[in-house]
């Protein structure tokens, strides 16, 4: 808990997250109160005059229609419900799944650590998008199986995260006191390692939400999405088949800028965390970049003379 | 570790994970419920002729991995031939079945638009590592300034983006003034020279500046922490401190230090590259093996699918093993013998 609260103290104080999470709330309260935020129900029937295809914005639709004559901006709404969904739930399940995995080889090592982070190795090397596409086209679309593809594929930084900071973790002298004490594994896992990784994971889960949203996106773009849900990429699908060519705007900007706010504001705060969590990331207190940049244009007479160690 | 032993893992781990990579694709299209072979053999307009045949052709009237009745009786070749080694067979003889939808071979197809991928991906690659290595060093370098702040948010906003729709963008922005779709102006042939080559250049244009900007803005980003995380180091104090100057510092110290990790990076984001590949020769009718896939995918073209993701992935496993082998050839700490 302590360990949160010193991560809130850093996190709040830096702008780029701050606006992260605002952006992120905005979504998720339109995604939260699509019912009442949308002006239509975007799964009703509608009856329509050949003129409202692509109809342009006016004040009744203010994004105008789609090829079906359906109001874009509450598509867009009811849209951000599924990138969510999918985002979170994905990230949800490859966390769990790398966990487990960087976990279990880490701290048990041996044959089996060894075949887990081979096996980890081998998804990296496979190209998850033709995979993705291949799968879902021969398995068959749905929101659940994507959202299962996804988390299938994706916990694989995160298992090499956990492995390596386990590793070191496991060295480290209370762990090896409480081994010395008699602790079960199960105890040592749970009390002395896991709390030192979790932050380490919460950041990459934060990163991989985004991932999922841009993955899920761009199956349904390349027309694998649910076929019973209309999400942002499947909106980018019918207006890149229909309506580029009459340059209706208003139906392929919002969905397409609507991926980019969400999955931005979740890489700012994945980002803000990554830069707390990870002590690598930090510069040596003597260091100053400032520094280093007004030295270089050094005028002449005072530059500095050849070093005399050449160290190497 | 001696450079032989660390050669000899890396290859071992590249052959073991094409050979996963066949069985997986062997299987996938024949176990999964809507096992498409099968669908095809039993749609009623096809006649029984029609039927045999396909079903011969797949093996289909053998059995799927090993023949175990065969195997008790002590028949050991005759227990492999099966669907699984009539598939390995084929694919050693480069024969990738027949397209359902063009009806031609597959690895014919593949032949045919193999390299315009690979002109587009290389080309998009390149210039990709080299913006990237150098806004990542300059953002590095101006760390906490405005223009650090300012390379870093455009990095970030790219990275957010999906790949099709900077693709879409782009269409909309440089429409009517550079080709937004295809190879080539249609009427025009290879034997008009130069002119044919310039037409497919201008039409490389938009989905090239697609594909360099968003790989660009992920090296960038990665380019950008590692040499901050150099600098961090302490032979970076001690230069600074022996009094080397800024540009020598990073040539000599923070550069050749950052330039490891990003191999593997590179290395690493292969796959992600190819990825997208698929939506920019998508989006720009590119027609190369992403498009074919994408085509493929539409017509549930199988056999065509395929056959792509093993090329795909084919590829993506042998250029991991080639940033292997240069890094072995690179990093001191790999020991030659």
């Amino acid at each position: 808990m302590q360990r949160f609260k010193q991560v809130w103290g850093v996190f709040r104080k830096k702008p780029m997250a701050i606006v992260g999470v605002v952006m992120l709330s905005i979504a998720v309260f339109v995604a939260v109160f699509a019912p009442w935020l949308a002006p239509y129900d975007p799964y009703e029937r509608v009856e329509i005059e050949i003129e409202d295809i692509l109809a342009p914005p006016d004040p009744e639709h203010l994004l105008g229609r789609d090829d079906a004559g359906k109001d874009v901006l509450s598509l867009l709404i009811y849209g951000a419900r599924i990138s969510l969904v999918v985002g979170f739930t994905a990230s949800f399940f490859s966390m769990f799944i790398g966990t487990t995995v960087g976990l279990t080889a880490g701290y048990f090592g041996g044959r089996i650590g060894n075949g887990l982070m081979r096996f980890t190795d081998f998804l990296m090397v496979i190209p998850d998008l033709p995979l993705m596409l291949v799968i879902i086209s021969v398995w068959g679309r749905g929101l659940w199986k994507i959202v299962l593809v996804i988390s299938l594929l994706y916990w694989t930084y995160t298992a090499r995260l956990v492995r390596s900071q386990v590793l070191s973790t496991k060295e480290r002298q209370f762990v090896l006191r409480a081994r010395a004490l008699g602790a079960s594994n199960w105890r040592n896992i749970l009390r002395h390692i896991l709390p030192m990784v979790v932050p380490l994971i919460i950041a990459q889960a934060v990163l991989d939400i985004s991932a999922s949203i841009i993955a899920e996106s761009s199956l349904s773009f390349l027309g694998l999405g649910d076929p019973t849900l209309v999400s942002w990429g499947m909106m980018l699908n019918f207006a890149f088949e229909r309506a580029i060519s009459r340059m209706a705007w208003w139906f392929f900007l919002p969905p397409g800028f609507a991926i980019v706010w969400v999955s931005l504001s979740i890489i700012l705060i994945g980002n803000a965390l990554e830069e707390i969590v990870n002590p690598r990331l930090k510069t040596h207190h003597l260091f100053d970049p400032r520094r280093m940049v007004s030295l270089s244009p050094t005028p002449k007479e005072q530059q500095p003379t050849e070093p005399v160690l050449e160290t190497n | 570790m001696q450079r032989s032993d660390y050669l000899i893992r890396k290859i071992g781990f590249a052959f073991a994970t094409l050979v996963v990579v066949i069985v997986f694709n062997f299987f996938l299209f024949r176990i999964l419920p809507g096992d498409p072979v099968r669908m095809i053999v039993h749609s009623p307009r096809m006649t029984r002729e029609a039927q045999e045949k396909i079903e011969a052709n797949f093996g289909l009237d053998k059995p799927v991995w090993i023949d175990k009745e065969a195997l008790t009786r002590g028949d050991i070749p005759g227990a492999f031939d099966t669907q699984f080694t009539a598939y390995v067979r084929n694919l050693l003889r480069g024969d990738l079945g027949i397209s359902f939808s063009t009806r031609r071979d597959v690895s014919e197809l593949l032949a045919e638009r193999a390299w315009r991928t690979v002109v587009l991906v290389g080309l998009g690659e390149v210039l990709a590592i080299v913006f990237g290595i150098l806004l990542g060093l300059i953002a590095a370098w101006r760390r906490g300034s405005r223009l650090d702040t300012g390379i870093l948010l455009a990095g970030l906003f790219t990275w957010a983006m999906p790949t099709f729709f900077f693709g879409i963008i782009l269409i909309i922005i440089f429409r009517g003034r550079l080709p937004v779709g295809g190879m080539v102006t249609p009427g025009l042939k290879p034997e008009d020279g130069l002119e044919y080559w310039l037409d497919v250049g201008k039409h490389l244009i938009l989905p090239t500046m697609t594909l360099t900007i968003l790989y660009a803005s992920e090296y960038l980003l990665i380019m950008r922490s590692s040499v901050v995380e150099v600098l961090s180091e302490d032979y970076i104090l001690t230069a600074k401190a022996k009094g080397l100057s800024t540009i020598r510092t990073f040539r000599d110290h923070a550069l050749k230090n950052s330039m490891l990790p990003m191999i593997t990076v590179i290395a690493l984001t292969l796959g992600y590259t190819v990825g997208g590949a698929i939506q920019v020769e998508t989006v720009f009718s590119w027609p190369g093996i992403g498009r074919l896939m994408y085509e493929a995918v539409q017509k549930r073209d199988y056999p065509v699918l395929q056959g792509t993701f093993l090329l795909l992935a084919v590829s993506v496993i042998a250029a991991n093993l080639l940033a292997d082998l240069l890094y072995a050839v690179l990093d001191p700490r790999v020991k030659p013998e």
